[in-house]
């Protein structure tokens, strides 16, 4: 426990020479302890593993432009596709949202910063050595991972010598994860300004509260099923070896258990991000705030026990297989609540067409398609045929590119004049909100009929019937990835030359919330002594 | 400054309790899964585990007038040196009845090997109604150098075998046993 008492000095320091500003050099970052510099941090860290994460995905989508072997070996081939996944996952869209976390949290509830602020500099810095190990695979004899980011045994066992390095990496990432997510926790209950009742919370703010307990439930589960994984494969275990009486089937078990509830980790903060969003521009309340809370937190409850959904070829009982089919598509009803609140938010309202808003309505309409799919295969009978095809591709890069990533950039161009005083370039920004749409679903509509024909995921190569669905996929894919390039442009524009319009402390017209009462940009300290919610910046 | 000892206090408290949570967590993942899968298995048949020690003192009453198709499928491990058969593709067997079938394998490497047969039953209904008196997958097989064995199971049907249930397949995997003392040679990645 003596950490958490270091933790809690640190918070006093910080608070008692705030006279001072941050460090100076790279003390300032290695050092960080300051609840917008981790949140920097760990924006910046996420998108460049978006770039690595992408360049992997263009390497896959540059083979599959045509039928046959064009530029890499299947091997590679397979290690791309695990890597891609386990780098946008763990390093891309899980740690945007802390940073997100990081920044907005404090500012929201009133806090001066994070509870944590040691371990927030500790569970940011384990990242990118995990990252760090885990790309060094790549020059491994056997090469990175390659079973697939599920690493289902007996497959993964057969990894080279990447295998260790693969487990002990995704440790530090749960590491890091439970860190992260005990810091927003105690931060949030602790932390809020005196008359910030819970339901007067900001979605943001509760969407991460559910989700951080999400993380402190799940990410053990993964830790203890990846370290089975090594005791099966260097210390003589049999927990997924048939041989000595193990059954591989349980990892599958074990690993869903971790897996559904993570889908809802990486999606239910950017719930939040767009029920900040779609209010302001509509100029009007979010409808249902409170039902927001209840639909957030019976899909948190629901995401336990739908896990065996992506097991249904398997093999279960026929009464398994129903209650898992039912109970999935019973999430559709709360998910339904929320994107009819949405929806009834912007009724009458008087909307703008601001980037952060364009975004939310793309998240809005293209999620639900996601969630669309996902209720297809959630039917037993179809999910038999629809299995590791790419209509399952399809539909989780739905929920996840134009769901948690356009949630990301919509949060992005939202909350950027308040953490740098401008205001991005909205041309391009509206540009980039069209380039990224139109390519997102040139990249993966054509995959859901790829998919019905009956094309397998997880190949190199496929049949000639499958060219043309694939070609276009491969164009969208390559204009969608360059089109972030123009996202970068933008940040640095503004970050960097400093060009653009200053933003006042509202930066938008009239939004609730706290975090819009203090100057932009953000000074480095805010909120030290507790301010009062007005009505106004209340939610309840 | 009161509340900032109380914030402290409270936020100590509050980082043991989620930690304690998390730990159980992992020791709810590492420690309880396993063993509960495995219950969760034998009560509902689920991955079509059958006994793994020999039951005896079963009695049954044949059922003449019940007709069921045993099949019989034989795998070995993409590893294993063996060669590994049953004697018929399929039988016709009555609830109730005792039967014997000697499954054949031969050791085809010029060392000697242990075997480890891992039998699994389909459907996953039929799993706990299928009860084994005798069985050479109890425990492992040794087998000289280019050696040949039979090796026999010894089974009845329960005869109140759920009446949808009219083929089961009992299938055989044969591992080299070596492979799980000696890692070391761990998959092609390394040949
Ligand atoms: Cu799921």
């Amino acid at each position: 426990m003596s950490t958490t008492v270091t933790d809690v000095h640190a918070a006093d320091h910080a608070h008692d020479d705030h006279d001072h500003g941050p460090a100076q050099g790279w003390r300032r970052w290695l050092y960080a302890t300051n609840h917008k510099d981790i949140g920097t941090m760990y924006l910046v860290f996420s998108l460049i593993m978006f770039f690595f994460g992408g360049t992997m995905a263009l390497i896959i989508r540059s083979e599959l432009f045509m039928p046959g072997l064009q530029f890499v070996e299947p091997a590679f081939f397979n290690q791309m596709t695990t890597m891609h996944a386990l780098i946008m996952v763990f390093g891309a869209v899980m740690p945007a949202f802390v940073g997100l976390a990081n920044w907005m949290i404090p500012l929201m509830i009133g806090a001066p910063d994070m509870a944590l602020p040691r371990m927030n500099n500790w569970s940011f810095w384990i990242l990118p050595v995990a990252f760090g190990i885990l790309l060094s695979t790549l020059f491994m004899p056997g090469g990175a991972p390659a079973s697939g980011w599920t690493m289902y045994p007996p497959l993964v066992l057969q990894t080279g010598d990447a295998f260790p390095f693969l487990i002990f990496s995704v440790h530090l990432m749960g590491l890091s994860s439970i860190m992260g997510a005990i810091n927003v926790i105690v931060t949030i209950i602790n932390m809020r300004a005196p008359d910030m009742t819970l339901l007067k919370m900001p979605m943001f703010v509760w969407t991460w509260l559910i989700t951080a307990y999400l993380l402190l439930a799940v990410m053990p589960v993964l830790a203890g099923a990846v370290t089975m994984l090594l005791t099966d494969q260097f210390f003589g275990t049999s927990f997924f070896l048939a041989a000595g009486g193990g059954d591989p089937v349980m990892f599958q078990h074990i690993f869903w258990f971790f897996g559904h509830p993570e889908v809802y980790i990486m999606i239910l903060p950017a719930f939040g991000v767009v029920s900040e969003i779609i209010p302001t521009f509509a100029r009007k309340p979010l409808f249902g705030h409170d039902s927001m809370v209840y639909a957030a937190s019976s899909i948190a409850f629901l995401s336990f026990i739908v896990w065996a959904h992506h097991m249904f070829t398997v093999g279960m009982p026929l009464t398994g297989q129903l209650f898992f089919m039912l109970a999935t598509m019973v999430i559709a009803v709360p998910t339904g609540v929320k994107v009819f609140n949405w929806t009834a938010t912007m009724w009458k309202g008087s909307m703008t067409f601001e980037t952060p808003m364009l975004f939310s309505l793309g998240f809005l309409f293209l999620f639900t398609l996601g969630g669309f799919s996902g209720l297809m295969l959630a039917i037993v009978p179809a999910d038999i045929q629809y299995h590791d095809s790419y209509f399952v591709v399809a539909h989780f890069h739905y929920v996840l590119v134009p769901g948690s990533i356009f949630g990301l950039m919509a949060a992005v161009y939202y909350w950027l004049p308040k953490w740098t005083g401008r205001f991005y370039n909205e041309k391009l920004g509206q540009l980039h909100f069209w380039l990224s749409t139109i390519f997102v679903n040139l990249t993966f509509f054509p995959m859901h009929f790829l998919g019905l024909a009956g094309m397998p995921r997880r190949i190199p190569d496929y049949a000639t019937q499958f060219a043309d669905f694939n070609m276009i996929a491969s164009i969208g894919a390559i204009g969608f990835g360059f089109s972030q390039l123009l996202f970068v442009y933008i940040l640095y524009q503004t970050c960097w030359q400093k060009k653009g319009e200053r933003a006042d402390a509202k930066v938008w017209d009239d939004p609730k919330g706290l975090e819009w009462t203090v100057p932009s940009p953000a000074p480095f300290h805010t909120f030290d002594t507790p301010p009062r919610v007005t009505p106004h910046d209340a939610f309840a | 400054m009161n509340d900032v000892i109380k914030v402290r206090r409270e936020s100590r408290l509050l980082v043991a309790k989620l930690l304690a949570f998390a730990a159980g967590m992992f020791a709810f993942g590492f420690f309880a899964l396993p063993p509960l899968y495995d219950v969760f298995c034998e009560i509902t048949g689920l991955g079509g585990k059958t006994n793994s020690v020999a039951v005896s003192g079963v009695e049954d009453t044949v059922v003449a007038d019940r007709e069921l198709d045993l099949e019989f499928v034989t795998t070995v491990n993409e590893y294993a040196p063996f060669d590994f058969r049953a004697p018929v593709e399929t039988m016709t067997v009555h609830p109730g009845g005792l039967y014997e079938v000697a499954f054949v394998a031969t050791n085809l490497s010029d060392k000697a090997k242990i075997a480890q047969a891992v039998p699994s039953v389909a459907p996953p209904q039929a799993a706990k109604h299928f009860r084994k008196l005798e069985c050479f997958c109890f425990s492992a097989q040794e087998f000289a150098p280019g050696q040949t064995k039979d090796m026999p199971v010894r089974f009845i049907i329960d005869s109140d075998l759920p009446e949808f249930i009219d083929t089961i397949t009992l299938s055989y995997t044969f591992f080299d046993t070596a492979r799980l003392s000696d890692n070391s040679d761990a998959g092609p990645a390394q040949q």
